[in-house]
Order: C-alpha cells, then structure tokens, then sequence
C-alpha cells in the first residue's frame, strides 16, 4: 500500500519485497583493463540537412581517429552501434548500414538499443567486447536523426516506449510521467519536510511545489549557461530563473525550458586494451567501472520498500522512506552501485570530480543525484541550492555559494546539449574523455568548461520512467 | 504501407496533374534555408530542397508510413473485458501476499501465476499532472490529467486519467471514485477517475 493504510499493505512490507533483489555484484569481475583513447561528435542540432544518419557516424568516427593519427582501420576489431528508434529513421538494419558506410565489413557487429541509455549501452557492449578478450580495440559509435517527424509525432514515437496496454492510450507522453514523479518527490521530499506544518494539504503541496519548480530552474539555468562554452551544444542560452519558470508550462510542474529537445547527432569512442592504447596515445582515459541497473517497465508496478544502500549510508537513513515508489530510480541507484563497487568508490561526493548525468528533465537531475549517492534521498533540492553542482567561473544570475563541489553536467548536459539519443550517452562518455585528458581549452576553443585538475568521472545514462540506467566511470591515467 | 511520396503524387493533384511532368511542364520545388519552410512544403509538395550555407541542395520528401495493428491483449485480457462490465480488476499473489493494481499475471518477486481480483471503485491520489501538451495522438485533449491512483488493500498503483476537475484543484491524498465508459473501445482508457463528492472545494 502506497502510503501504508492498509493492514495488507503493512503486512507486505514486513517481508521484505526486496529479500530477492540481487545486490549488484561486481567484485566477481574479472577481465582486461580497457581504456578510452579517441572521441569525436557531431555538433547537435535541430537538423543536420546535409548528412544522414551514416555521414553523421562518418563525420564522429573521423573525428575520433583524428585524435589517434597512429589507429590503421586493420587497428579496429569490430563495432558497437547504436541507435534507439527505427521509427526515427524508417530503416531497419540501419547499424548495418553505418557499418558499411564506415569501410568495417566484413568485422563483428551488433546493434545496441536500449531506450534513453542506448549510448550508455553501447559504451558498455564495447568495454565488455574489449574486457572478454573477444577484441583488442572496439568502436562504439551511435546517432539519432529526430527531426525526420514532426516534434509531436516524435513524442509520440518516445511515448511508444511505454507500455501500450497500460500507459500509452492515456495520453503517452514522457513529460506527463516524469511530471508525475517529480510531483510525488516534491511530496515526499519537500511537503513532508519544508511545509510540514502549513495543515491546508492543496496549499502546502502548492508551496512545496513553488520551491521545487524554483530548484529545477537554477538547474536548467545552470545547464543552458555552462553550454554557452560547449560549441557541440544544441541550445546554449543565457537564461534566467525567470525566464525558466515563465516559459510554456508542459506538464505541471515542469516549463518547456525543464525539458530537454529533439536532436540529431552522431558520436563515437574508441575502446582498447592497454598495449594498444599505449600504441595509440600518451594520455588514454582508463573505464574504471562500469554499472547497469534496471526497473519495472511501468511506473504502476514499482515496489514501496528499502532503499539499496551506499557504503556512506546507512538503513536508518532511511527507516521512513518506501522506495523506490514512483520518485526515485531504483535502476540509477543499482547501476551507480556496481559501478562504484568496480572502480572502488566508497564515496562518490568526494572521489568524483565531475558527473554527465542524463538530465532529460531538470527534475529528473535532481532525482538523479540521489540516485547517484551525490546527496542522501532528500537532499537533492538542497544540494542544488548550496551550489555543489555548479561550476566555478560560470556566472549562473545567482549566488551558488559551494559551486565546483561535484559539477553536474558542465557540459550543458541533455537539457543544452541536446538528445539525439543513440548517440547521447557516447557524447557524454567523449566529453568526460576531453575533461578528464584536460583538452576541453583544445576541444571547446575555452577552458571555461575545463574542470582543473579532473581525475574522475561518472558518466549516466537513463531509458524509459527508470527502467534501465548504466553508469560507467572513466578516469584520469597520466599524473 | 506507403510508397515514397506517394501521398501527394498518387492523389494526382500536384506534381503529376494532367500529366503535365510528361510534357516539361514540372511544377519547381520549394527552395528555402529555413528548416521549418521546408516542412510546410513537404505537406503541399511532396517534395522541397533544403539550401545549407555552403549553398549545396539537400533534396527532402514526404514519406507517409500507415499501419493497422492486429494488437492482441492476450494474458492481460481479462483486465480490459473486466473494464467493460464496469470493474477493475488487479491481480493478487497468494505467496507474497501482494495485490498488484495494475495486474501483472505472474508475480515480480516469486514468479508464481497470480490470481485476479477485484479493486475497489474508490482509491487516493498518489500523485498527479496535468498535461498542456501531449504527443500527436493527444495533443487534441490537452489539457488533461494524468493520475497515479493508490487503493485500500493494494500494494501497487494504477495509471489512469483524471476528470471532472482542474489543475487548481488536485492535491495528493484527494479521495477518487473510479468511473467507466459506457460503450467500452477496450482502452484503458475505458475506465478514469474523478474526484470523491465533496473533495473539490468550490
């Protein structure tokens, strides 16, 4: 029972609905060590006229090898390609024809789909192609080209990425649902704590509401500001609180400048072993960790238990919380578990110096960091407001008094940067390459976005409400 | 399953009209550097040439794509019968001693088969939204509330629509009466809530 009235509902919770929940486990984890030595993206945009999907691949992967001049094609053992929706390109077999357009036949491929985090799967699918043994270097490389529908049909296309019994008739819209989370995180996080003694129930959840809607502005301030230095980005802007909370409201509480846009892009890593890497650069980014988690695919069918817990927490933390209910991504938190037990982090605040989260939404960042162990589960809006995710050197119209703590998204994250899917979580994984090889000043054209003397980073891809997230963490080689 | 550009050729009203295209007579396509020009000539056209900055011709067609579906509920069957007669039905779990509110035919935790049960008609607001925009398929009802609905006895919730009032009166916790179509379409659609009597404060 969701808010426990019912003697069932007690009952259920007594047994532990989460006793069966495997505990992500990565300490069996054997495999080579894998690195990251070339990326290359597309610039992201409305729409790219002049290249289809496969030009778009090209122009990544060249991108790419332009930074490893020693890389022969003979170099690369196989793909990984990635792209989310058919209905976006009307092909099917479209990986086969990146693979063609790119000169690799007749090599190993597959076609990685995995909703929002098809990027951050196909990262993955080349870390383990390389990590097994199966191949000494791996491209990854995925696109979307949305603007082939119009903005309300490719809605409808994501929205199709629920389930069509249950969910999609009622009005399949991906703002809808996670307007429908926010709206219960603002319940349980801030009604039940900032407002608790305003008795009115509408007027204590409005006024919690007033002060989230505010939270996620300074986030969607913080993502379109940091852009203004990311040339790759889809939508840089100079906006203001004000400008977030008077635009176009979409789904109450989240404004159309909450909301991350429709793209095209294209973008591609290159993955190998050490030996080869110490072939190719001087400077390779080491993939420390990798974590994927999972959920129910409707948000209906999401457990109320206990909270999958971090080294830095404890179940007290948490005695009153039902998790993951429909505010938090459970699938977030188990992939950040795993990841973090790979790569040995006990503590994520302090031994990151930067997170690319997959803020689709301005709300769901919030979530995210939660999820991601950043804050404990309720401190997201506070985080925000102490200034730990903004950058240092940034002017963002307000004071954030603890900015450069963990910056979240320098980059602009999706919500400035864009979303063209398959190719999104790639984009992340390259940009944390260029901050973590410290060549931002050399890929940007300005160091404003460079964070000084970054050692580690996670990079976060998310599908669906949270039905599956992978988390993977890249990290600094040279002194 | 259309053929490329088939929609505007076949109808003959446009470029092929009369057979005019046989005798030279081409109707010239919609050349612009704005993306969103482009289009609003595929709807009249068929057919326009994105000019990018280079000055390179980039050649766009309309390309319809239409399916019926043979789309089958099979093991969730019941459920969408059941809101035709009026009731809503979730599943029950005897093992684990869980009610799902949006059924699942076998258990999440144990896998065993669950049995069907019915939910009461009345239940809470778990939480809420109301939609301004919405994809294509509904961007014709907008607004409308979306609602995630919590019952007595229940260990799930239940996605449903919310009728029968404004954003500027939902509030978490509002007691909810369910509420069914009289000529069912076999939606899901076919059964939303509205608030209890007496929760909107007029």
């Amino acid at each position: 029972m969701a808010q426990g009235s019912s003697k069932a509902g007690a009952k259920s919770r007594e047994r532990d609905v989460f006793s069966g929940t495997p505990t992500p486990s990565s300490t069996k984890r054997s495999g080579r060590r894998v690195y990251m030595v070339a990326g290359g993206v597309t610039k992201f945009a409305k729409a790219h006229p002049d290249m289809d999907f496969r030009l778009m691949c090209k122009k990544a992967f060249d991108k790419a090898r332009s930074e490893v001049p020693n890389l022969r094609m003979d170099d690369i053992d196989g793909t990984r390609i990635s792209y989310f929706s058919d209905h976006f390109s009307r092909q099917l077999k479209a990986a086969s024809m990146v693979q063609d357009f790119l000169g690799l036949n007749p090599r190993g491929s597959v076609r990685i789909e995995w909703g929002g985090a098809t990027g951050g799967e196909c990262f993955q699918a080349a870390w383990e192609a390389v990590a097994s043994g199966r191949m000494d270097t791996c491209l990854a490389v995925g696109y979307e080209t949305m603007s082939r529908v119009q903005t309300w049909k490719g809605n409808e296309f994501i929205a199709l990425a629920s389930d069509v019994n249950y969910d999609f008739p009622l009005g399949g819209f991906y703002t809808g649902y996670y307007a429908l989370m926010v709206t219960r995180h603002i319940y349980e996080y801030v009604r039940k704590t900032k407002f608790a003694n305003i008795k009115d129930e509408r007027e204590a959840q409005r006024k919690a509401t007033e002060y989230a809607s505010r939270v996620m502005a300074m986030v969607s301030v913080k993502n379109h500001r940091n852009a203004l230095n990311n040339p790759y980005a889809q939508y840089p802007k100079n906006l203001t609180l004000d400008a977030v909370l008077n635009s176009e409201m979409v789904s109450y509480p989240i404004t159309r400048e909450d909301i991350c846009t429709m793209s095209d892009g294209a973008a591609a890593t290159i993955l190998c072993t050490e030996e080869k890497a110490k072939e190719l650069t001087d400077n390779p980014i080491l993939v420390k960790g990798v974590g994927c988690g999972t959920d129910t695919m409707r948000l209906a069918d999401r457990p109320f238990g206990k909270v999958l817990l971090m080294p830095h927490e404890k179940a007290s933390d948490y005695a009153d919380l039902q998790y993951p209910g429909v505010h938090s991504f459970r699938a977030g938190r188990a992939a950040s578990i795993e990841a973090y037990r790979h790569a040995g982090i006990e503590n994520p605040n302090k031994e990151l110096s930067f997170v690319e989260l997959h803020d689709a939404y301005a709300s769901s960042e919030i979530q995210t960091y939660e999820d991601m162990g950043l804050c404990r589960y309720g401190e997201g809006y506070s985080f925000v407001e102490r200034g730990d995710p903004f950058l240092k050197g940034v002017d963002y119209g307000f004071p954030v008094p603890k900015a450069g703590t963990t910056p979240v998204n320098p980059s602009g994250g999706l919500i400035a940067c864009g979303h063209p899917v398959g190719a999104t979580g790639l984009m992340q994984a390259v940009i944390a390459y260029w901050q973590l090889q410290h060549t931002i000043g050399k890929n940007f054209g300005s160091e404003k976005l460079q964070i000084p003397n970054a050692k580690r980073g996670a990079i976060h891809s998310h599908a669906g409400t949270g039905s599956s997230v992978t988390v993977s963490i890249l990290e600094r080689v040279r002194p | 399953m259309s053929t490329p550009g088939s929609a505007k050729g076949a109808s003959g009203t446009k470029n092929n009209e009369g057979g005019k295209g046989k005798m030279g007579g081409k109707k010239e396509l919609k050349r612009t550097s704005k993306f969103t020009e482009v289009q609003e000539a595929l709807g009249k056209d068929g057919a326009a040439i994105f000019v990018d900055k280079k000055g390179t011709q980039n050649l766009y067609i309309d390309y319809p794509y239409h399916v019926n579906y043979i789309h089958s509920y099979a093991q969730d069957s019941p459920f969408f019968l059941g809101l035709a007669e009026g009731r809503l039905r979730g599943t029950r779990c005897e093992g684990c001693k869980y009610t799902y509110a949006t059924p699942r035919t076998y258990c999440q935790f144990c896998g065993e088969e669950a049995k069907w049960v019915d939910l009461p008609l009345v239940g809470k607001v778990h939480s809420w939204t109301t939609c301004h925009y919405g994809s294509e398929a509904f961007l014709k009802e907008t607004p409308y509330n979306l609602v995630i609905v919590e019952f007595e006895g229940a260990n799930s919730v239940l996605l449903s629509r919310l009728k029968g009032c404004t954003e500027q009166d939902i509030y978490v916790g509002m007691p909810l009466v369910a509420k069914f179509a009289a000529e069912p379409k076999y939606l899901i659609t076919d059964v939303w809530f509205e608030p209890a009597p007496g929760a909107v404060k007029r």
